[in-house]
């Protein structure tokens, strides 16, 4: 039993950081109609971010929390200023191969100076140790990261579905035209918007560091799920994107449990099953 | 060159009033893609007047509309509001000074409520309509607050389309065939509120293929037809052209 609730977590963990992740690509294919290859670079620019502020200017996790999802959305949103504004109406193909080069180019860089091997980066003290739940032992991070995402999910998910700017944001996603008649500025909209969801992969890369270590390329195998994930949930479902995230998570965790050797494919089985019932994913709206 | 004349002919009844006018258009072109549409739209739209485009399906009437309101990509010409050239501006600026669009596909949006669509457009100046004024034109829309927005029925989304631009401040409006699609009472009701907002001081530029419609609420008429302008009168002479109006409509 004990093993079982331990998958169990891990699944929650990993799940965080899919529905992290899936969440900004569904923004970002939401706004942008790019499905943004990049996602799993400026993830793990996050995690480079934090370390960075750690090792070169002594500051520590909590501060980067909210300084690197800030400095990577930036970069974002000059990479949206510069390049990815001019795909605007273009096929998605443009988009997809456009963000696939960038992704290979940040990863290769940080190759060069990195290598592959991962850089340490440890918890920060408030959260070391553990808890005994009774049925099991809960590292004290782990048990945070999984909250904490939760949190700015539905934060995000919040921003979207209730608010103003939410609205704004769902109307720009149907008739960009129209919105921006009535006088609101739709192109600086976009490139926030692409801002939120790189900066939402770049939190997912903070939280990731201490657990997974800081690789140039944390961020490929991620992403690889993480589409996956996108595509069961159903494109642009904001809702839809953060359910699949941390199900899938779960999903993973349970068959390393009962049935280890299916657990890296799993995610994939239950993709194609999905396509061939439905499309368009389970929430998704026909595009 | 006849249809040149006439054009300007058009727009004499309008410059010789002396004030200026708050819309004025002069030799407007526009382009879809590679198509050229408006081939030079001349016309000009007086405070507090109710002027309508009409012309047959396709001679560039909704096109006009948009390329005021700065939608077209391609556009070459004069087009002044308040005396300022916006030929070049982009429609959040356009829109910004006061212009506001209804368009013909009415633009609710599926993925926000009635409430939602109707406090989307943000308030650009002082002086717009209140909510408790809005209900008060169309009374429908506030018992389906919480519908989705494309759950309304034809008539309630046509409404919906007009009252959200009533809000904003914005005192020019333009409505692209409010009526189509729409029953008799409906169409009278939108008449009614036309009427009300022009007794309220908007201007209001109006395209329609109704023209019976628009003979109930017009001041003046442009005829659009292959892009450009090639007739125009006041309602008090609507009985003297009507040979002619039945000509350029083929009604």
């Amino acid at each position: 039993m004990q093993a079982l609730y331990a998958q169990l977590l891990v699944g929650l963990i990993n799940g965080s950081f899919y529905a992290l992740l899936s969440l900004g690509l569904a923004v970002i294919f939401g706004m942008l109609n790019i499905i943004n290859f990049a996602h799993g670079a400026v993830y793990m620019m996050g995690a480079f971010v934090a370390y960075f502020l750690l090792n070169v200017a002594g500051i520590g996790y909590w501060p980067a929390l909210i300084i690197a999802p800030i400095v990577v959305g930036i970069f974002g949103m000059i990479l949206e200023r510069t390049m990815l504004q001019w795909l605007a109406g273009l096929d998605h193909l443009y988009g997809l191969l456009l963000t696939f080069g960038l992704a290979l180019i940040i990863q290769g860089v940080f190759q060069n100076y990195f290598g592959s091997s991962g850089l340490p980066y440890s918890i920060p003290d408030e959260l070391k140790g553990g808890m005994n739940l009774g049925f099991m032992y809960l590292p004290i991070y782990r048990g945070w990261v999984v909250i904490f995402s939760l949190i700015v999910c539905i934060g995000t998910w919040y921003l979207i579905e209730r608010t103003r700017l939410g609205a704004y944001l769902r109307a720009a996603t149907e008739n960009p035209t129209l919105v921006r008649a009535f006088g609101i500025n739709v192109p600086r909209m976009i490139t926030l918007t692409y801002g939120l969801g790189v900066g939402l992969a770049a939190l997912a890369g903070v939280l990731s560091a201490p657990i997974n270590q800081v690789r140039p390329l944390m961020g490929e195998n991620v992403i690889i799920v993480v589409f996956a994930v996108v595509v069961i949930g159903g494109m642009g479902s904001i809702m839809g994107s953060i359910i699949t995230g941390f199900a899938l998570g779960v999903i993973e965790g349970l068959t390393k449990y009962f049935y280890p050797e299916a657990s890296n494919t799993v995610v994939f089985v239950l993709m194609v099953l999905v396509l061939l019932v439905k499309p368009t994913g389970l929430t998704g709206r026909a595009a | 060159m006849a249809d040149l004349k006439m054009a300007d002919a058009a727009t004499k009844p309008a410059t010789a009033t002396g004030a200026s006018p708050v819309l004025a258009v002069q030799d407007l072109q526009a382009w879809y893609g590679e198509s050229h549409i408006l081939h030079g739209i001349n016309f000009n739209v007086n405070a507090g007047e109710v002027v309508t485009l009409l012309g047959r399906n396709g001679a560039g009437k909704t096109t006009t509309l948009k390329s005021v309101m700065g939608i077209i990509g391609k556009r070459t010409g004069s087009v002044r509001f308040d005396g300022q050239e916006i030929i070049r501006a982009s429609s959040d600026k356009i829109a910004r000074m006061g212009v506001a669009f209804c368009p013909e596909e009415r633009g609710i949006f599926a993925s926000l409520d009635v409430r939602e669509n109707l406090l989307l457009p943000p308030i650009v100046r002082p002086g717009g309509l209140s909510l408790e004024q809005i209900f008060d034109l169309f009374p429908n829309l506030k018992e389906r607050l919480d519908s989705q927005g494309t759950k309304l029925s034809g008539g309630e989304q046509q409404m919906l389309a007009i009252a959200r631009i009533l809000r904003t401040g914005a005192r020019f409006l333009m409505l692209d065939e409010p009526t189509e699609g729409l029953a008799p009472v409906i169409i009278q009701q939108i008449g009614h509120t036309i009427a009300r907002l022009k007794k309220e001081g908007f201007t209001i530029l109006l395209v329609e293929q109704n023209f019976r419609f628009a003979a109930t609420v017009a001041d003046r008429y442009y005829i659009v037809e292959h892009g450009k302008v090639i007739d125009g009168f006041a309602n008090a002479d609507l009985q003297a052209n009507m040979d002619k109006l039945h000509t350029y409509l083929g009604v």
